[in-house]
């Protein structure tokens, strides 16, 4: 089964960090990344740029909408993502408990649909 | 010829076996398996009364049942893809070939194991949890669930129809989980139980026959644990818990009344079902892991063991509570442990440690601290305070045999002007 991990955390936590904190989190990203791979379970992974970024759009009767900012403003934000192969929720949820911002966030797992 | 009652007790005791056997074969869909269950049962209750009840009536529904299952798990792979098909016919027929050794090994695991760490999964919602155990594992109909929760019967099904389409939509696996997963896991089913338990255990004066139901399906579901997981010292502590709880149930209502622990019958105490829980309760406590469940049944059995209220080994008592707060830091532990102690060493030492817990926001619902305080006031004559007490008790009382109790014991304070 196929199942998306959601990356949920307080960016101002991020932004409150100095260099090297930062530069230690990267790297326990990349190993977490090349465990996945190892096992087989990666099929992609991206961080995103921080809510400040984004862009809301809404096609509404044909009239389209577009606004600064995230779809909601929350106090942990969309920062992040894994797609992986997993054979069960399980497995899936071992995975997610295992991505560094799980300690300080919350990680969503939600299964992809299948047709 | 099988009575309608005799069914009744078959359904009860037997579907959360099929339902499990069937479910293993099925890879997990929980919803297809209670249909084929259903299905055997029906067939069961349509031949026998014609052809007389099988010697094993259980083995009988469990064969129909997985004769039903292993045919239409090999109807769902002949319409998918050949290639497929011929490696799945190999493993189906590797699990004909252990189903059928199965049938005849006394070795053979109970699937229930397997299906009750499903049925309290942490990706179910608590209300589901306690649903499905009920439903699945103790063969209670939806409505008496539905009664017993004082929930509307359509909710109730709704709560099940969801909690079974997540197992099967999100992956939920079927099966035990083993290494480090296991511990936490067991603590969720732990909790399961036990909050099962409680919910049977708050007695209402009209519900009371559905309630004991719960108190004993909870009790039967944490035999089932520990029979299938042996020699695990906090489930063991938890069935010595709810046992010596349980054994007090014809004590704790008299008259239609909610009767205090001081002031219960202890010649309706159940004493073999006491003499049973403390059995129960050393064997845990020679495996040397200490943990809550152990601890609050070994105050249980101190108080289900005395003589009297008077003749309790409070000092022992609040040692235990003690060592219960450090294990949990719970404030529910320390609101009982300062009552312990207002026994030990009268209310005047108490009370303090009760002022200091108003402020905590875990218990601003909790109606036994203002009725313990009422108390620990009224014992020391500070009768227009305990009134107070007694009636912040009141408005967080939510069960109508606290709250009527409640109301007495503040109706029969002296009145100042009086005195």
């Amino acid at each position: 089964m196929q199942y998306l991990l959601l990356i949920y955390d307080d960016e101002s936590k991020m932004a409150a960090r100095d260099d090297a904190e930062n530069q230690a989190i990267v790297q326990d990203y990349f190993a977490y990344t090349k465990a996945l791979k190892d096992a087989g379970a990666f099929i992609a992974g991206d961080a995103l740029k921080p809510t400040s970024t984004a862009t809301s759009v809404r096609v509404r009767d044909g009239q389209r909408t577009t606004t600064d900012g995230p779809f909601a403003e929350t106090a942990e934000a969309l920062g992040g993502y894994y797609l992986i192969e997993a054979p069960d929720l399980d497995a899936a949820i071992a995975w997610a408990a295992k991505i560094p911002a799980a300690k300080s966030g919350t990680i969503e797992v939600r299964p992809i649909m299948v047709h | 010829m099988p009575t309608e009652d005799r069914f009744a007790q078959l359904y009860r005791r037997e579907y959360g076996k099929v339902v499990a056997i069937v479910a293993r074969i099925l890879g997990g869909d929980l919803g297809r398996a209670e249909e084929l269950a259903a299905d055997a049962f029906t067939t069961a209750f349509e031949r026998w009364p014609i052809e007389g009840e099988p010697e094993n009536p259980g083995a009988w529904l469990v064969r129909v049942a997985k004769r039903r299952a292993l045919d239409e798990q090999r109807r769902r792979q002949t319409r998918r893809d050949k290639s497929r098909a011929i490696a799945e016919e190999a493993s189906l027929r590797a699990e004909e070939r252990r189903a059928r050794d199965a049938e005849r090994s006394p070795n053979a695991p109970d699937e229930r194991l397997a299906l009750l760490f499903t049925c309290c999964h942490p990706a179910l919602r608590e209300e589901a949890r306690v649903a499905l155990t009920l439903r699945i594992l103790g063969g209670l109909e939806t409505e008496e669930i539905a009664r017993a929760f004082l929930v509307p019967v359509p909710t109730m099904a709704q709560r099940l129809v969801r909690a079974k389409k997540k197992i099967r939509e999100a992956g939920i696996p079927f099966r035990v989980p083993e290494g480090d997963e296991l511990p936490p896991r067991l603590d969720d089913v732990r909790a399961v139980l036990y909050l099962i338990f409680n919910e049977g255990y708050r007695a209402t004066a009209d519900a009371r026959l559905v309630r004991t139901e719960l108190c004993e399906e909870a009790i039967a579901r944490a035999t089932m644990l520990d029979a299938l997981m042996p020699d695990d010292a906090e489930t063991l502590g938890l069935l010595a818990l709810m046992r010596l709880h349980h054994a007090r149930r014809d004590a704790r209502v008299s008259g239609g009344k909610l009767v205090l622990l001081a002031d219960q019958d202890r010649g309706r105490f159940h004493a073999e079902e006491i003499h049973l829980a403390r059995a129960q309760l050393d064997r845990a406590l020679s495996r040397r892991a200490p943990g809550p469940y152990q601890i609050q049944a070994a105050i249980a059995a101190l108080h289900a063991t005395a003589p009297s209220t008077e003749a309790t080994d409070w000092r022992q008592i609040v040692i235990l509570y003690g060592r219960l707060h450090a294990l949990t830091g719970s404030p529910v532990v320390a609101v009982n442990r300062a009552v312990a102690i207002a026994m030990a060493e009268g209310p005047a030492v108490a009370l303090p440690l009760l002022d200091a817990l108003q402020d905590e926001p875990a218990l601003h619902r909790y109606a036994l601290l203002p009725a313990a305080r009422a108390d620990l006031l009224r014992r020391m004559a500070r009768y227009d305070e305990a009134r107070t007490a007694y009636a912040a008790a009141i408005a967080r009382a939510d069960q109508p045999l606290e709250r009527a109790f409640l109301e007495e014991a503040r109706a029969a304070l002296p009145d100042v002007a009086t005195t």
